[in-house]
């Protein structure tokens, strides 16, 4: 058995009436990434800030353990073992980065010539050495949370959480930031990460977990996610109304989208069941304007999973 | 490391960046000695001649009298500067990252404490030294009188701190923080800073007597003047030792509450 870098068990947390986590499970394992997936609001948040020690877990919750220790008895053993970086920008912008990275160093009571080295080498690999002499709130979205990120790194965490981090940056830094939690974990270290991004859970992520109003309604890996919903569809789209209704006519198992003029056929996508519409299209003599396959990826899990529970609220 | 080893360590580095903070964006501190020095100014080239005459004497007398008040109302005027940087920090993501760290939890606010007493300090000075320009000289004060009105001013800075601490902490923004703070550079106007008590009406007098900075001004003049001190050493003292314990006390523990 794999030893857990992370175990909630039935982790809750209100705020007064308002219930924002209602009996969450999580289990990390060493080495892995764990992706924490749900739409703002759903509780990610506090759930970061619960394991990461900034808020009391609520009375109600269950045990839980981080790198080993007891969260509630030891708090301060799972702070050293641990590395956050919040959603909003944990920088000082009054210092320069070198002097935030300082800071940090300092804090980890690293010698002067260890943090030095550290700090010189996280500067390079983050890309921030011409701006390390600058103020902090001079930096860019991208360039804070590369600075961010290289701030946590400085006491070599074994657990790293992660809220959203590729939250508000362009895509070249959001790709960036990619490779740097594919180095982190390449190094060994755990990752939590929260986003609500499905691709960037599918890209990074050992196990999902989709997180919504405070309950994990799914749970698995991307593919084991995706399998929970039916395949995909091909989509077609008219911008004739007469073309349109003649396709519809031809096509009596699309569902309609009258308003926009299109339609979705469920379909694998493979060569046969793509040639199979295209050949009734034909035959009734239409010409759809645009053709698009569309292959399951979480975003339709996730819609799915989403409008189910909202289905059953009402 | 130690626990208390670990708390130092922790606070000095808390402290470096406090006063790096002070050194890069000096405004905030130096706009707040605007007011104690206007008011000198105002008081003594203004209204000093007829200020000094109500006290049997002249201007000059009446720069002797104002000064020490003035001196600890600079200190009420720089630890809302505090109170503000303590509201400013907290909504800071900073602060967020240092609670999960495993550094010790009091070092944050010591660092701001620390932080604020030193330029309290300088703050004093400076505005001793605009004091002494236009003419406060110190009458028969010894070596061991300097040191006591030196430990009194910092023991006052100490008090008013973490009271203003506790003040930051409870303020939502800057602007609350400033507004909260406020009574803090009003108070000495109310006091003996300005007018002795004895010629304030009869009902206003016990109030302006033992709020906190009456005694420490009327030692302080003691001090410096040599003028009696009398059961105001221990009141000033008393105060200051309470208002240390109590902002210590209700700062700490805002801070250890869950964050918003």
């Amino acid at each position: 058995m794999t030893n857990l870098a992370i175990a909630a068990e039935g982790l809750r947390k209100s705020y007064g009436e308002k219930v924002v986590l209602d009996g969450v499970d999580i289990a990390v394992p060493e080495g892995t990434v764990f992706a924490l997936l749900g739409p703002n609001g759903a509780g990610k948040t506090t759930a970061v800030k619960i394991l990461s020690t900034l808020l009391s877990a609520g009375p109600a919750s269950g045990g839980i353990r981080v790198g080993g220790h007891d969260l509630a008895a030891d708090p301060q053993a799972v702070r050293a073992a641990i590395g956050v970086t919040g959603q909003f920008s944990a920088v000082d912008g009054l210092i320069t980065g070198e002097e935030n990275m300082r800071l940090m160093a300092d804090l980890h009571h690293l010698s002067h010539g260890e943090g030095q080295r550290i700090i010189a080498e996280l500067l390079e690999r983050f890309d921030l050495v011409e701006a390390a002499a600058k103020p902090a709130s001079t930096y860019s979205g991208g360039m804070k949370r590369r600075l961010d990120i290289a701030m946590t790194l400085v006491g070599s965490p074994r657990i790293i959480f992660l809220d959203e981090p590729t939250t508000g940056l362009d895509p070249r830094s959001r790709h960036n930031m990619w490779q740097i939690i594919r180095e982190l974990v390449a190094g060994g270290v755990t990752v939590f990460l929260t986003t609500q991004y499905l691709e960037e859970a599918d890209e990074l992520a050992d196990r999902i977990a989709v997180l919504n109003d405070g309950k994990i309604v799914a749970e698995g890996t991307a593919a084991e996610l995706k399998r929970l919903i039916p395949g995909g569809h091909v989509r077609l789209r008219f911008t004739d109304p007469a073309g349109y209704q003649s396709a519809a006519a031809a096509l009596p198992d699309a569902a309609r989208d009258d308003e926009s003029l299109s339609l979705q056929i469920l379909s694998d996508g493979s060569q046969r069941e793509l040639r199979a519409v295209l050949d009734l299209l034909d035959s009734a003599g239409v010409e759809a304007d645009e053709l698009t396959v569309h292959t399951p990826d979480l975003d339709d899990v996730f819609f799915a999973l989403t409008a189910k529970i909202e289905e059953t609220v009402r | 490391m130690s626990t208390l080893s670990l708390a130092v360590r922790d606070s000095s580095t808390m402290l470096r960046r406090n006063l790096l903070h002070a050194r890069r964006y000096p405004s905030l501190t130096l706009n707040l000695l605007l007011t104690p020095i206007m008011l000198l100014l105002l008081f003594v080239y203004i209204f000093g001649d007829t200020l000094g005459a109500g006290l049997g004497g002249g201007r000059a007398e009446y720069i002797a009298y104002l000064v020490p008040g003035l001196l600890l109302m600079t200190i009420g005027s720089t630890v809302i500067g505090t109170a503000v940087s303590v509201s400013t920090d907290m909504t800071e993501g900073i602060i967020a990252r240092f609670r999960t760290m495993a550094i010790h939890r009091g070092s944050v606010l010591v660092g701001h404490v620390i932080g604020s007493v030193l330029q309290s300090v300088a703050s004093v000075v400076l505005v001793g030294a605009v004091g002494v320009a236009i003419g406060f000289r110190s009458t028969d004060a010894t070596v061991l009188d300097w040191l006591a009105a030196f430990g009194l001013l910092v023991l006052f800075a100490l008090a008013l701190t973490w009271i203003a601490v506790g003040m930051g902490l409870i303020s939502p923004s800057a602007e609350a923080a400033s507004n909260n703070a406020m009574p803090l550079i009003l108070l000495p106007l109310l006091s003996s800073a300005f007018v002795p008590v004895d010629k304030m009406p009869g009902w206003f007098q016990p109030i302006a007597e033992y709020q906190p900075f009456t005694p420490a001004i009327e030692t302080l003049r003691g001090l410096l003047l040599g003028t009696e001190i009398g059961h105001n050493g221990w009141l000033a003292v008393a105060w200051c030792v309470g208002l240390a314990i109590l902002g210590y006390f209700w700062a700490t523990a805002k801070f250890n509450n869950d964050p918003k």
